[in-house]
């Protein structure tokens, strides 16, 4: 039976970066990828891995951060890796740490703390995957990272729609035609909201995007830090499906926080607090317009006035009218309907 | 050479239980000492789940123990604890079993040496509990190693089997133990359980070797290979699926060193063959009624003989042409179907029929489809496939088509 260990289901513990120079300059994913120039979604990877360091195991589900940077002899992880199914990063994740549980808890493994990390896309994670990432959150007594890398389409196979492709977004399953200009009439899933709404006992969900590189990394560093089975959401543009020029990669990625569009944000232990940009927002700034950030995309080309009042409105809605602004869309009763029912 | 049933011996450092052939899995699993099982409720298979909680809430067992979401998870956990070193277990039955198939698919290439009961399970629809085997035998062309199991005994035996099998480095592939559902899962016999020091000397621990998926050893598992490096990936499979051929035979022989019992041929149980004239060959508990059948045919002095086929996965052919080229005719029994194939036979059937090809002496063969959706298997139909098979031998000749036996016309 069990052998008397020092296991104990600790963390490592990861302070956060207090600035871009106090960095690690040590890499975990370097060359040897074949990534689009412009490529968030591999900046995210690389962003990742350094933030977690080298006694780390990462799974990637299927989609262009498998496709793109593992090519058979040219891997670009320098940290263990192996690929899992489209729709299991929440499996990965789980059975992964399981595995190692068991073993140093019965004495079989060298017990240390190892970081594990499943990232999985905005399709494997948010439509495939997400009965899976869902129960993960619920096993608390297993340390895990599971990072939603969300470039809104199918981007691997074609650029087709997903569960988190924008509102009207022109892709290769929803092309805008003579008789329908717009195919895809569903509104985005609020990913990191439902995760960390629906788990209570998932200690940490945040939202993160590359743009703001120092914040992303310290979000997965406290993620791991804090133990159990956490969750990040990450809007990472995508050149290849969005259809902008790839320099405009990092300026897009501000202009969906300042468009109030992507909230950035965690939840630790329930209490939620907003950063950057979106705190801002919160507390009173202006968000920009959203057609600032859409028309610079070649996917909203054929967007037309009306398009982008709907869009604006929807987004309007979640800062005026959600009861936790970017973050829950419960609203109060109002006040006059409440009247009227009670007449 | 043709034992009649394997003698249960008296070992006395063995307990003797009276379990089902699922909690007798699970006895097994306890003494393997796995790891981590996963696992999701689907009649018939799930029992040994619930052993195996049962076991771990009382301390028989130390393990992590986690109900998945669905079977596809329930899967993939024990994939990813393999590949950090833990000794994994988990099953199915029917369109559970159905429900995972993207991730039995992975395995055998991941080189993950997994063992699952299927507890067989007719597929849906329409819904149904008893016995098919077509649920197993979805994976048979994919490196799965497969094998079918009559008894607690063996249910038993072939865990302690499975492992030493399925993680020797000469093989790693993943092995799935087949129960028929209700028949077997949930019936009980008298069953010798061994102590945990004689399973030590069989079964070593997994040592996943410079495959182990940890910081220590960075690797990068399954990168994207396409034309480049696909087809020899494949290669290594058919090769480590050759090389179980003579790990199954050394474990055997190991088995029965260490624990003075257990069959000598693995790969199936001849029963009255020696002079058989007519050859039945079934999987599973339907070797009941024909053991029953046959005896009574023999008193009448027809010479009926079964072979109940143990391993599918890796395939007998030498040894099965060997047995089944000496009879007059050969009757497979067929608890699956496969629509549309040759002669819209059976899996057994047609695999013994290509089996057969290449032997010198190709005694007629008839196939029959019996006991589907659990249908009792009885007298009547072990009675009939004889008859039958008695004309095709007066014939010479084999009937080019298949027999349902039992079924409503």
């Amino acid at each position: 039976m069990a052998d008397a260990t020092t296991f104990t289901n600790q963390t490592q513990i990861l302070e956060p970066f207090r600035g871009i120079k106090k960095v690690t300059i040590e890499e975990y994913f370097t060359s040897g990828h074949r990534t689009c120039q412009g490529c968030e979604s591999a900046l995210v990877m690389k962003l990742m891995v350094k933030a977690s360091g080298p006694r780390t195991i990462v799974l990637g589900s299927t989609g262009c951060m498998y496709v793109a940077n593992t090519t058979y002899y040219t891997t670009p992880w320098v940290v263990p890796w192996m690929h899992t199914q489209l729709g299991s990063s929440g499996s990965a994740a789980l059975g992964t740490a399981a595995g190692l549980k068991a073993l140093m808890k019965k004495g079989k493994m060298k017990s240390e703390p190892i970081n594990v990390i499943a990232f999985c896309g905005d399709g494997g994670g948010a439509d495939m995957g997400i009965g899976a990432i869902s129960a993960t959150l619920t096993h608390k007594e297993y340390n895990s990272l599971i990072l939603l890398y969300d470039n809104e389409s199918y981007a691997n196979t074609d650029i087709q729609l997903s569960g988190m492709t924008p509102y009207g977004a022109h892709t290769t399953f929803s092309p805008p035609g003579k008789a329908h200009r717009i195919i895809h009439k569903r509104w985005k899933k609020n990913m990191a909201g439902m995760m960390a709404a629906g788990h209570p006992e998932c200690r940490y969900v945040a939202t993160v995007c590359a743009s703001y590189a120092v914040e992303m990394m310290n979000k997965v560093r406290r993620a791991l830090t804090i133990g159990g089975p956490t969750f990040i959401h990450s809007l990472d543009p995508c050149p290849k499906g969005w259809d902008y020029d790839p320099m405009l990669s990092h300026e897009l990625g501000e202009l969906a926080i300042e468009t109030g569009i992507f909230p950035l944000y965690e939840v630790e232990d329930g209490q939620l607090r907003y950063y950057g940009k979106t705190k801002a927002i919160v507390e009173g700034r202006a968000r920009k317009p959203v057609r600032e950030y859409l028309l610079k995309q070649g996917r909203f080309a054929h967007f037309t006035e009306e398009d982008l009042s709907y869009f604006q409105s929807k987004v309007d809605e979640m800062w005026n009218k959600w009861e936790v602004p970017g973050v829950v869309p419960f609203r109060r009763v109002d006040a006059a309907r409440t009247a009227a029912t009670n007449t | 050479m043709a034992v009649a049933t394997t003698a249960a011996p008296t070992a006395s450092d063995e307990k003797e239980l009276l379990i089902s052939g699922s909690e007798a899995v699970a006895e097994g699993l306890a003494l393997a000492d796995i790891d981590v099982v996963t696992g999701y409720p689907i009649r018939p298979y799930d029992t040994v789940i619930q052993a195996i909680a049962k076991k771990i809430a009382n301390g028989q067992l130390v393990a992590e123990y986690i109900v998945a979401e669905g079977e596809h998870s329930q899967f993939e956990i024990v994939k990813h604890a393999s590949t950090v070193g833990a000794r994994v277990f988990c099953g199915s039955s029917g369109v559970g079993w159905a429900y995972a198939m993207e991730c039995l698919v992975v395995t055998p290439p991941l080189r993950v040496p997994m063992v699952c009961l299927v507890g067989n399970r007719a597929l849906d629809d329409p819904g149904a509990f008893g016995v098919e085997h077509n649920d197993a035998l979805f994976v048979r062309d994919l490196g799965w190693m497969l094998c079918w199991i009559d008894t607690s005994q063996e249910a038993i035996d072939t865990t302690l089997i499975a492992y030493r099998v399925a993680e020797d480095r000469r093989v790693f592939l993943p092995l799935a133990i087949s129960a028929d559902g209700a028949f077997l899962t949930h019936s009980q016999a008298l069953t010798l359980v061994p102590p945990k020091e004689k399973v030590d000397k069989f079964l070593p621990r997994y040592d996943r070797g410079d495959l182990l998926l940890h910081p220590d050893n960075p690797i990068t598992v399954a990168p994207q290979a396409n034309e480049d490096w696909v087809i020899e990936i494949r290669r290594q499979n058919d090769e480590a699926m050759k090389r179980a051929v003579a790990v199954i035979e050394e474990a055997y022989a190991d088995f029965r060193k260490v624990f003075g019992r257990g069959p000598e041929n693995p790969w199936f149980e001849e029963y009255m063959t020696d002079d058989a004239e007519i050859i039945l060959v079934g999987m599973g508990t339907i070797s009941l009624p024909m053991k029953v059948g046959i005896r009574t045919l023999r008193a009448q002095g027809k010479k009926v003989g079964l072979v109940r086929l143990r391993w599918f996965r890796p395939f007998p052919t030498e040894k099965l042409v060997k047995v089944l080229s000496r009879a007059k005719a050969i009757g497979v029994v067929d608890r699956d179907y496969s629509f549309g194939s040759p002669f819209h036979s059976g899996v057994v059937a047609n695999e013994i029929r290509a089996a057969l090809y290449n032997a010198e002496k190709r005694p007629p063969l008839l196939s029959f489809i019996c006991g589907l959706g659990g249908r009792e298997v009885t007298l009547e139909d072990v009675y009939k496939a004889t008859d039958l098979c008695y004309n095709a031998a007066n014939s010479g000749k084999s009937e080019a088509k298949t027999l349902w036996l039992g079924v409503r016309e």
